[in-house]
């Protein structure tokens, strides 16, 4: 395509824009609305994804020996879970120091000790950590299996939850992301269509003195277009704004949740929301003009 | 350069508008199409640019079957014609020069060719010095100049014009005829749809007759009606 020719498609694009400006407005805005809820929705499930990852690489498998197992059993379970290839890390903790840790905590005095006598009630213990946080759950069910081994803990329930969570805030998002894009579609598709029939005439004439197709539908694809971009922009530049103020009170009144404030995870977002706000764009006049630019 | 071949139009409501023409124009002559209104003058005119298909027969245009063509290429046939109508057609918003231009615009003309052939086409349809006037500050005949000129400015070998003395006085319909005469003495081949049985008569040209969508006539140097004398 010749310059002149871009020059010319982009000054047709604007002029019309400019001349239904009110509609473009309503466009631009349903197109802004729709995306911050996508923006948003995203945000909080990449976020909830990144604090169950945090939580669950920081989770650590209790595998608690039977209490008659003899000392030879236990280290060789012991290396068995060493050499396994889901472990990063085995931390054997003897059933002497367990008590010991368990009357720091309790306190030596406790009625609970004096109850016991002398007797430790407490079994050898393995902490294990896994070197994926994914293989939790399944290096969990098999340790349990070792013949043995009592019983085996790990922090499931957070971890479920958090992914729940996030389930149904994808679910939502989607939902009203999807209707409010409709709008949006259908917003921009009733701009371009206002747009065509204002113009028949000029796109009669160019018909008859032979603009090939493109050419004239050009123009209309990208007022859709643009439209859909400005409406991602403010989407995007809202969301930034937001976004950074939630991080900066996040991060001094609550340090310990863990937000993401990388910039690739706010690039990523920027160029999901623009790609989606050019293509609802794209869409909308492609739908007026199949139905109304016969060419 | 026009060859029909056994041409038939049926629109989609039923109405048979063309049946069975048959019909071949030499390039560089000058055509009437006459007849009675609703007769097809306007449909004969749209099929030739390809507004509309025929429901039957071959239409053939420069070699090219303009049945077989894809409808991509119909840009660039019509690239090859000029068309001229009743009402003008002209953008009210855009001056006399930008109307004209705008025929080059759309074709992707360069800039250059365009600032240089403007003005000369608007000289010669004799409107030079009216380049900067909205249509609305025109007479309908100089409305009808610029849409000649706009139709004549890619240099096309055929120029179709359907009724474009329609909304004009005799004086200023004569004065358009004279126009396109002159384009056609440059080497144009003019077909023209007309109800203007004066202009038929005196300019002695070829007249092609419809009735009911088909040829009753087609006479070298003929007139509006069937001549009397020779009838009898
Ligand atoms: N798009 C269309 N759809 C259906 N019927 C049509 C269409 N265009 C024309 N017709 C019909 O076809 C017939 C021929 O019409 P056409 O316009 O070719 O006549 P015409 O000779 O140009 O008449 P006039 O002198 O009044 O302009 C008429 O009966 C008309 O009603
Ligand atoms: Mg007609």
């Amino acid at each position: 395509m010749k310059i002149r020719t871009v020059a010319y498609i982009f000054r047709e694009a604007f002029r019309s824009m400019w001349q239904n400006s009110w509609m473009s407005i309503a466009s631009v805005s349903t197109v802004a609305v729709s995306l911050l809820i996508l923006g948003l929705s995203l945000v909080l499930v990449m976020n909830s994804n990144h604090l169950a990852d945090t939580i669950e690489s920081e989770l650590e498998i209790a595998v608690f020996m039977q209490t008659d197992a003899d000392a030879r059993e236990v280290q060789r379970v012991g290396e068995r879970i060493g050499n396994h290839d889901k472990v990063s890390e085995v931390i054997f903790v003897p059933k002497e120091e367990g008590l010991a840790n368990m009357r720091r905590t309790l306190g030596d005095q406790s009625d609970y000790f004096r109850a016991l006598g002398n007797e430790n009630p407490l079994p050898d213990m393995y902490r294990v950590k896994a070197s994926n946080p994914n293989d939790v759950a399944p290096l969990a069910s098999e340790l349990e299996g070792i013949s043995s081994v009592e019983k085996v803990r790990y922090g499931h329930g957070v971890v479920e939850q958090i992914l729940s969570l996030t389930y149904w805030v994808r679910m939502g998002g989607i939902a009203v992301m999807g209707l409010i894009g409709a709008a949006a579609v259908f917003l921009i598709s009733t701009t371009i269509r206002l747009t065509v029939f204002a113009r028949q005439k000029e796109i009669t004439i160019m018909k008859y003195v032979g603009a090939t197709n493109w050419f004239i539908r050009w123009p209309f694809l990208l007022e859709g277009m643009f439209l859909g971009f400005f409406g991602s922009v403010i989407a995007v530049s809202f969301l930034f704004f937001t976004y950074t103020n939630v991080i900066t009170y996040v991060q001094s009144y609550i340090p310990f949740v863990p937000l993401r404030s990388d910039t690739d995870f706010l690039v990523t977002i920027s160029q999901i929301l623009l790609a989606t706000g050019v293509f609802i764009g794209a869409l909308g006049s492609t739908i007026s003009l199949r139905k109304f630019l016969k060419v | 350069m026009i060859q029909m071949f056994n041409v038939s139009k049926t629109y989609s409501n039923g109405v048979k508008a063309l049946l069975d023409v048959s019909v071949r124009i030499q390039k560089g002559s000058f055509v009437f199409l006459v007849g009675p209104s609703g007769a097809g003058k306007s449909t004969f005119i749209k099929l030739l640019f390809r507004e509309e298909r025929p429901s039957g027969g071959q239409i053939i245009f420069n070699g090219r079957s303009l049945i077989r063509m894809r409808d991509k290429d119909v840009p660039h046939l019509r690239r090859q014609m000029g068309v001229v109508f009743q009402d003008f057609r002209l953008l009210p918003k855009k001056t006399v020069f930008e109307n004209v231009a705008f025929a080059m615009e759309v074709v992707e003309g360069p800039v250059k060719k365009i600032r240089q052939r403007v003005p000369q086409v608007l000289d010669m349809v004799g409107l030079g010095s009216k380049a900067n006037l909205y249509p609305h500050q025109l007479s309908g005949g100089e409305q009808q100049r610029v849409s000649i000129a706009r139709a004549i400015v890619n240099d096309p070998m055929l120029i179709i014009a359907d009724e474009p003395t329609g909304n004009l006085d005799p004086e200023t319909a004569k004065e358009i005829m004279d126009l396109l005469l002159d384009i056609n003495r440059r080497g144009t081949t003019i077909i023209m749809a007309t109800h203007a049985r004066d202009i038929v008569d005196s300019m002695r040209q070829r007249v092609i007759a419809i009735e009911g969508g088909r040829v009753v006539r087609d006479e070298e140097r003929g007139s509006y009606e069937k001549e009397k004398d020779t009838e009898t």
